[in-house]
């Protein structure tokens, strides 16, 4: 398989992700997307790390794992805080910060 | 540093550590009679240094580098000792002594803070007329000058709570700064023709006749325009009379005796450099003789005690000036230190008057010198002495500046002179014979003051007895002039006299029916409006100063103001406009994000390079 197998599998999972963050109501729905398109940048890394020889991609790789897990855990904690607070989680109703 | 030098430093020195003692401590100064006792101490103590140097007698100079260059200093600080500055020295420390006593008592009705305030800004003036005369550098001369004019409006709007006080303040102020504005620029004209400010350097080179720079004429009559507005010289003499407004002792002091003759002083001080322009001498002798003229019969009209002595002041710069103007300068200088005696004396004798009957007005008094024998002893001490009468101190002065004048061939000015004389004779005998004489006034009972007033009264009357003594036992006044000179000013100052007795005391002569015939009527209208000066640079201050300032300020209202209305109206209109892109959701900052890389990607793909 050659690289532009894997950047253009990389391309249609961010594509994918970039679509649900942009139309998912749900909040958790985007915070979804936002993982999706994080796996495609993964997957971009690993792929340049294999065919080019440098372990420094997958080294990459592991770091955003991780820390994309706590972005998850605080994203997913704000999510909550904001439902108890306003009794819902839907993207559109969240606008405080209109001008 | 020897004791020579030192002497006069300390002098110097002293008031200024008690204005900044004064000015300093708040308490002190709060306390008001304390802050007094300070200030008094301080200027006795510079009193005893001035006679010791005086008695002294030596001639020295030390200065101190204030600008440094390369080449030497540009400007120094320093002493300079002459027996020019030794009497001026004496002058200013005795004078202030007493009357900052006197102010003691005048002053006692003022709350304690007030007080403090009026002898922290005498201290201030003492150090400041003093630093004046001790200048060695015209540059030194302009600071100290500036802040005697700085004093001077600070005491005259003592009152400031009083609208005419408050304006008669800033009127001195803006008047004297008009002749201030050709002072420094002539002193910065000079400096650059020559490269030095200071007097001994600048004398060296008049004598080596070596000071041939294209416009010496125009610079020195630039220095004398200082003079003018400070000494109070025609026509910038409107902002005198009206410094009245002050408390009588600073009358006395800086409207009599020295600040105001600080003009006369500068002129003294720099006669050899004057010397080389014969045309500024000449036009300085004659505005000075026209000054004493005018003035003196605007005092003929004066109802108002002060303000008659004001316009005699005015008049008796003019003397000093004219003679300063006809290359006799010594017998300006004799007058500048007999008149600031017995002007003193004078005003502070109209100030006793002033307390105890509690009006200025002159028609307004009357008999007093049967309740206040020993004011009205002194008093007319002073005017005798002001007439012109001998053997008191202002005979001889006089004389000697009428003689210069007369032997500098200048006929105009010595007949104005004399005139005047006549006149000064005439409208002092007025105020006494109107103050001290005729009808009492039913009302109040007026007495001599307290002894710290008359003891600075009776010091004066004395030094003007003793001073007229000394001067005809001596040979101090070199200008004897023709031998017709001494009887003919005897004269007309006994003619004066015997019209002010004529017309006020015996009634022979109806005041009112000699100011309608012819002569006398015309002068009598004009002096009454003070021959419209004062209307000209009221009409001048509306027409030019204040239209040109409603122009500035519309300028600055409509045009500056406008730009930067406009500028903060659009920013928060535009700022309101764009809000609406601020939506809230976060989901529509995702497709900005997303449209801009999109743009980023096609721009860097398909943009031409």
């Amino acid at each position: 398989m050659s690289l532009t197998a894997y950047l253009t599998l990389a391309a249609l999972v961010f594509a994918i992700g970039l679509f649900g963050v942009l139309t998912r109501r749900n909040a958790i729905g985007i915070l979804l997307g936002i993982e999706l398109m994080f796996n495609a940048v993964n997957i971009n890394l690993v792929a340049f790390a294999r065919f080019h020889g440098d372990l420094l991609g997958l080294v990459f790789t592991l770091f955003t794992i991780a820390i994309t897990v706590a972005e998850v855990a605080v994203g997913l904690a704000i999510v909550i805080v904001i439902f108890r607070v306003r009794r819902t989680v839907e993207a559109d109703r969240l606008d405080l910060l209109r001008g | 540093m020897d004791a020579t030098v030192w002497l006069p430093v300390l002098v110097l020195g002293l008031p200024f550590a008690s204005f900044v003692l004064l000015a300093v401590v708040a308490p002190l100064r709060r306390a008001g009679r304390a802050a007094g006792a300070v200030s008094i101490a301080a200027i006795a103590a510079a009193f005893l240094g001035a006679v010791l140097v005086w008695s002294v007698g030596f001639t020295r100079e030390a200065t101190w580098t204030w600008i440094p260059a390369d080449d030497g200093p540009t400007a120094t600080v320093g002493v300079l000792v002459d027996p020019l500055a030794n009497a001026m020295l004496v002058l200013v420390t005795l004078v202030s002594l007493l009357v900052q006593i006197y102010s003691l008592a005048y002053l006692h009705d003022e709350r304690p803070p007030s007080l403090g305030r009026y002898y922290t800004f005498q201290s201030l003036f003492a150090f400041s007329m003093l630093g004046l005369v001790l200048s060695p550098s015209f540059i030194q001369m302009f600071v100290f000058w500036e802040l005697v004019g700085l004093c001077s409006y600070l005491l005259i709007g003592y009152w400031y709570a009083r609208p005419t006080a408050a304006r008669a303040a800033v009127k001195a102020f803006w008047i004297t700064k008009l002749g201030d504005l050709g002072f420094v620029i002539g002193i910065v004209m000079l400096w650059a023709a020559t490269d030095t400010f200071e007097f001994r350097v600048l004398f060296a080179l008049a004598q080596e006749h070596a000071l041939a720079i294209e416009g010496l004429g125009t610079i020195m009559f630039l220095i004398y325009l200082g003079a003018v507005g400070k000494s109070a010289q025609f026509p910038l003499h409107v902002w005198l009379p009206d410094a009245m407004e002050g408390p009588t002792p600073v009358s006395a002091l800086i409207h009599a005796a020295t600040m105001v003759t600080a003009g006369v002083f500068m002129v003294t001080r720099a006669q050899p450099l004057f010397a080389l322009v014969p045309d500024v001498l000449a036009l300085i002798g004659w505005v000075g003789a026209f000054t004493a003229l005018l003035a003196a019969t605007m005092a003929c009209v004066e109802s108002d005690i002060k303000r008659v002595l004001a316009y005699s002041t005015v008049s008796q710069l003019g003397y000093m000036m004219a003679a300063a103007g006809a290359g006799a300068p010594d017998a300006g200088f004799l007058h500048l230190l007999t008149h600031g005696l017995f002007k003193a004396l004078l005003f502070l004798g109209a100030g006793a008057v002033i307390h105890a009957v509690g009006t200025n007005d002159i028609f307004r008094m009357g008999g007093l010198f049967r309740a206040m024998p020993q004011t009205g002893v002194v008093f007319i001490v002073g005017t005798l002495a002001l007439a012109g009468f001998p053997p008191l101190a202002g005979f001889f002065s006089k004389e000697a500046i009428l003689a210069g004048v007369w032997e500098a061939d200048m006929t105009g000015p010595f007949l104005m002179l004399a005139l005047t004389v006549l006149l000064t004779a005439f409208y002092m005998f007025r105020v006494v014979f109107l103050t001290f004489f005729g009808r009492a006034p039913a009302a109040g009972h007026p007495h001599d003051p307290s002894w710290t007033m008359r003891a600075p009264l009776w010091v004066l009357a004395a030094l003007t007895v003793l001073v007229g003594l000394r001067l005809a036992l001596g040979d101090v006044g070199a200008h004897h002039g023709p031998g017709w000179l001494a009887p003919l000013s005897v004269a007309a100052a006994l003619g004066g006299i015997a019209l002010a007795w004529a017309t006020y005391q015996r009634g022979v002569v109806d005041p009112g029916g000699l100011a309608a015939t012819f002569p006398f009527s015309v002068v009598d209208l004009l002096a009454r409006r003070r021959y419209g000066l004062d209307t000209l640079y009221a009409g001048l201050y509306r027409g030019f100063l204040l239209s040109f300032s409603r122009l500035i300020g519309w300028i600055d209202r409509y045009l500056v103001d406008g730009v930067l209305n406009f500028l903060s109206a659009w920013t928060l209109r535009g700022g309101d406009l764009l809000r609406h892109i601020q939506s809230g959701h976060a989901q529509d900052y995702v497709y900005g994000v997303a449209f801009g890389v999109l743009l980023l990607f096609v721009w860097s793909q398909w943009w031409p390079r």
